[in-house]
């Protein structure tokens, strides 16, 4: 009796393993359903390195081609998967490689060792039924438009015009406690001025008039503190708005240069690294001279809260976002200004370096004569300085952090330069 | 009064099944209301603690894999992974969102140098880190069959040959006098506690690196216990396999059930040092040094020693020997094995207890046992000579287990 339970599982399983052989060979031979066309030029997969989504089990024929201009060779890489790791493409030179998706997973293609390509992704998504679209979550898409946005955009406030021929600019500003992304896939429970890090870039002219409707919509109190010349009572340090309540700040705009505002609400450490800050902007009465303008927040993400260390650095409030998602498009030649400001805590000096170019330094911006030209600024915690420079030659350029690991860890960026 | 059931007629089935059944289905009603309604009025929200190990690190030609598991309460996201300090990319199956106790693998392209320490971070969804620090990247042994021969000479070379060679003392033994037996049993107690020990502490060491999850401390109790009262069975059998010497009260297992019962227990300990052998290579958190595999193989005669000492009064042919020399050392192989190709932390928690356990139940049978005066070998301890050789067990063990300190 028991013999024959034994001969019989013994049987069954080289029958299940014979069948799982022969399923697996079939597989082996089903012609691919779909192809898709690899591009490899300028260290980037099709010009943006797409997410690709697919069917789980989907055959994919990939068509992989070195369309460098200049004699680089790559090699393609689907890591995790047991994509077979060949030899090197050389320009022009193209190759076949059919994947069988796994069941789920998301998978890095690189072109190994040159991490600069790629890496995007490859995900297999379930359920199978629901059409494959790479996915940006909301969180991520905001906090990556935010970060572009602020780049470019200025706040001018309600202007209205005054007798002496300067402006009265009004602005509303929040202070709201909302969950932000601040690196793909990691969250961080925020402090803002009107929802977002960095805060709106409030912008006018020296000698303006400023009035700040300031109402905190968080759980405990806040502040607004400008740097700037104002009386007592406008510096936002023993005037803490509790919850709920409106201040307004008044106060001329003065001196002309690159300023800030933060909340000044004990702890303020904690009340900055949380991301209550922006970039406060008096222009010059004479205008600075015309250029491409560029507004870059460096600060870190201490997201795990622990009050020691920032786990990302970041411009704008998201790892990596000029780098990966959005390479600033610029012109060769042209003149390129950048409002730069350091609001990272818990490190004490954070910088900028730009590859293939230097730049002329304005420390503050409070005079219009540059004092240094170079190619990397240190500045110290609420430091800032804008920086004026143009590319002589188009192609990538990076530009990063000089602390290399706070560059690794999100403070990385590239200019496009067309020609 | 409290009616009692008719001593004569039998309960019902019915009554019985809900005997058993009631508290059960009342716990599970409790559990309902609990989970349903229960945690809302009891206000027993916020945000739970999250806890990703990363159980496993496996380095392969340009790519390391990290096998990680959601030990918190909930699910959790990998958001970001970083190396030394640095986001890097990586490929996750079957996905960021780990449900609890589920598993994932991150596969990560890197140029990594052996030799060199990697520190591996996972920032999850919510900010917060998850660490694990590879002191020394050595590459992974993948199951191929020439490191299953690396491994399995490895794990002979430290176990079996030494348990042999010690084996080899048995002519020795015999030509000293008779007088000595008890010194020799004696000894053989200094070096059986010396092991139990040893496992346990070695237990210790994983026990602060395994995630609080697996209660590893009980997975310990559960392998000694278990092993303890397991081995109770098979002294039995043996015994009444192969006989006693003595009758009634003066009873004893013969000298054969006696020294198979010790290369069990000492086997069970072996599994357990295959296993930290081969982990330890795998992980690179020790380099073998060839200094080090010497010391294992010294360390590990005196468990040959250890087999001996019952069989020196009474008869045993050169195949008893090798059975018992493959029982006692053979295990260090498939531990090794193990070890190399299959580790996981708390298993091996499992396998030191059960290492432990068995110790302990050898040594216990042979403290019961009758010395050759006929009284218990507890009271033959209180002589000096052999109260002397217990403890020169022990020294014996603890100086030649300095040459595998590390």
């Amino acid at each position: 009796m028991k013999r024959i339970a034994l001969t019989l599982v013994l049987v069954l399983a080289l029958v299940g393993a014979a069948l799982a052989f022969v399923g697996r060979d079939k597989e082996k031979n089903l012609p691919p359903t779909r192809t898709v066309v690899m591009s490899m030029k300028d260290y980037t997969f099709n010009d943006q390195n797409p997410t690709l989504a697919f069917k789980p089990g989907e055959r994919v024929r990939f068509i992989i081609t070195n369309d460098e201009p200049t004699p680089v060779k790559h090699n393609f890489r689907i890591v995790g998967m047991d994509v077979p790791c060949e030899r090197e493409l050389s320009p022009g030179e193209s190759r076949e490689i059919i994947v069988t998706i796994p069941p789920s997973g998301e998978f890095a293609y690189v072109a190994l060792a040159a991490l600069l390509i790629g890496p995007a992704h490859l995900t297999a998504q379930r359920p199978p039924s629901t059409p494959p679209a790479p996915e940006i979550g909301p969180l991520a898409r905001a906090a990556r438009d935010h970060a572009v946005r602020t780049l470019t955009e200025f706040d001018y406030g309600k202007a209205t015009p005054l007798r002496d021929g300067t402006s009265l600019r009004e602005y509303w500003i929040e202070a709201k406690h909302v969950e932000v992304e601040v690196a793909p896939g990691v969250r961080f429970p925020a402090w803002t001025f009107n929802g977002a890090v960095p805060g709106p870039t409030i912008r006018c002219t020296e000698g303006d008039s400023i009035r700040i409707h300031f109402t905190n919509h968080g759980t405990m109190p806040h502040s607004m503190h400008f740097h700037g010349i104002h009386r007592a009572g406008m510096d936002g340090v023993f005037e803490q708005v509790v919850p709920g309540q409106t201040f307004i700040y008044e106060f001329r705009a003065e001196p002309f240069g690159l300023h800030l505002y933060h909340c000044h609400t004990m702890p303020v450490k904690m009340h900055i690294s949380r991301g209550l800050f922006g970039v406060f902007l008096v222009d010059p009465k004479q205008p600075r001279p015309k250029a491409r303008e560029m507004v870059m927040v460096m600060n870190g993400f201490d997201t795990d809260l622990n009050g020691e260390d920032n786990e990302f650095y970041t411009v704008n409030g998201y790892a990596n976002v000029f780098f990966r998602d959005y390479p600033i498009p610029v012109k060769a030649g042209e003149l390129q200004r950048v409002y730069l400001v350091n609001m990272t805590e818990l490190d004490l000096v954070n910088s900028m370096h730009t590859h293939a170019t230097f730049f002329h330094v304005y420390p503050t911006g409070t005079s219009l004569t540059p004092s240094l030209y170079t190619d990397t600024i240190t500045l110290g915690q609420g430091e800032r300085a804008i920086l004026e420079f143009s590319y002589a030659y188009p192609g990538r350029y990076l530009f990063h952090a000089h602390q290399n690991e706070f560059a690794e860890l999100g403070w990385l960026g590239q200019f496009d330069v067309k020609p | 009064m409290t009616p009692r059931p008719d001593p004569g007629k039998p309960p019902s089935a019915v009554r019985v099944w809900l005997a058993g059944m009631g508290p059960l289905l009342l716990v599970a009603a409790m559990t309902w209301w609990f989970l349903s309604s229960g945690v809302a009025w009891l206000r027993l929200g916020g945000v739970p603690i999250e806890k990703l190990a990363i159980e496993r690190v496996v380095f392969r030609p340009q790519e390391i894999v990290l096998k990680v598991r959601n030990e918190g309460p909930g699910t959790l996201s990998v958001g970001q992974l970083l190396v030394n300090d640095a986001i890097w990319d990586f490929s996750i199956t079957p996905g960021r969102e780990i449900g609890r106790m589920k598993g994932a693998t991150l596969s990560i392209p890197y140029d990594w140098l052996p030799g060199e320490p990697y520190v591996f971070t996972i920032v999850s969804g919510t900010g917060l880190k998850h660490s694990r620090t590879v002191e020394l990247a050595t590459m992974t042994p993948s199951a191929s069959p020439r490191s299953f021969l690396v491994f399995g000479v490895l794990g002979a070379y430290v176990g079996v040959i030494p348990v042999f060679l010690g084996l080899l003392w048995l002519p020795f033994l015999r030509a000293m006098p008779r007088t000595w037996m008890d010194f020799w049993l004696s000894l053989t107690i200094g070096l059986l506690l010396f092991l139990g020990v040893d496992t346990l502490k070695e237990s210790i060491d994983i026990l602060g690196r395994v995630a609080a999850y697996w209660n590893g401390v009980m997975l310990v109790a559960l392998g000694v216990v278990g092993a303890f009262f397991s081995l109770n069975g098979v002294g039995r059998v043996l015994t009444a396999r192969s006989g006693t010497t003595g009758t009634g009260a003066s009873a004893r297992p013969s000298g054969m059930a006696l020294a198979t019962l010790i290369a069990i227990g000492i086997g069970l300990h072996n599994l357990g040092e295959g296993l930290a052998i081969g982990a330890a290579y795998t992980l690179g958190e020790v380099a073998l040094g060839s200094f080090l595999i010497v010391g294992f193989t010294l360390h590990n005669t005196t468990e040959g020693l250890a087999i001996l000492s019952p069989l020196v009064g009474g008869k045993a042919s050169l195949r008893d020997l090798g059975i018992l020399g493959l029982l006692g050392g053979g295990p260090t192989i498939i531990g090794a094995w193990a070890g190399a190709f299959t580790y996981s932390d708390p298993l091996s928690l499992v396998f030191l207890g059960i290492g432990a356990g068995a110790i302990f139940q050898v040594v216990r049978v042979l403290a019961r046992g009758r010395a050759e005066g006929g009284e218990s070998v507890i009271e033959s301890l209180s002589r000096p000579q052999n109260a002397a050789g217990l403890l020169a067990g022990f020294i014996i063990m603890y100086a030649t287990s300095l040459l595998v300190a590390g």
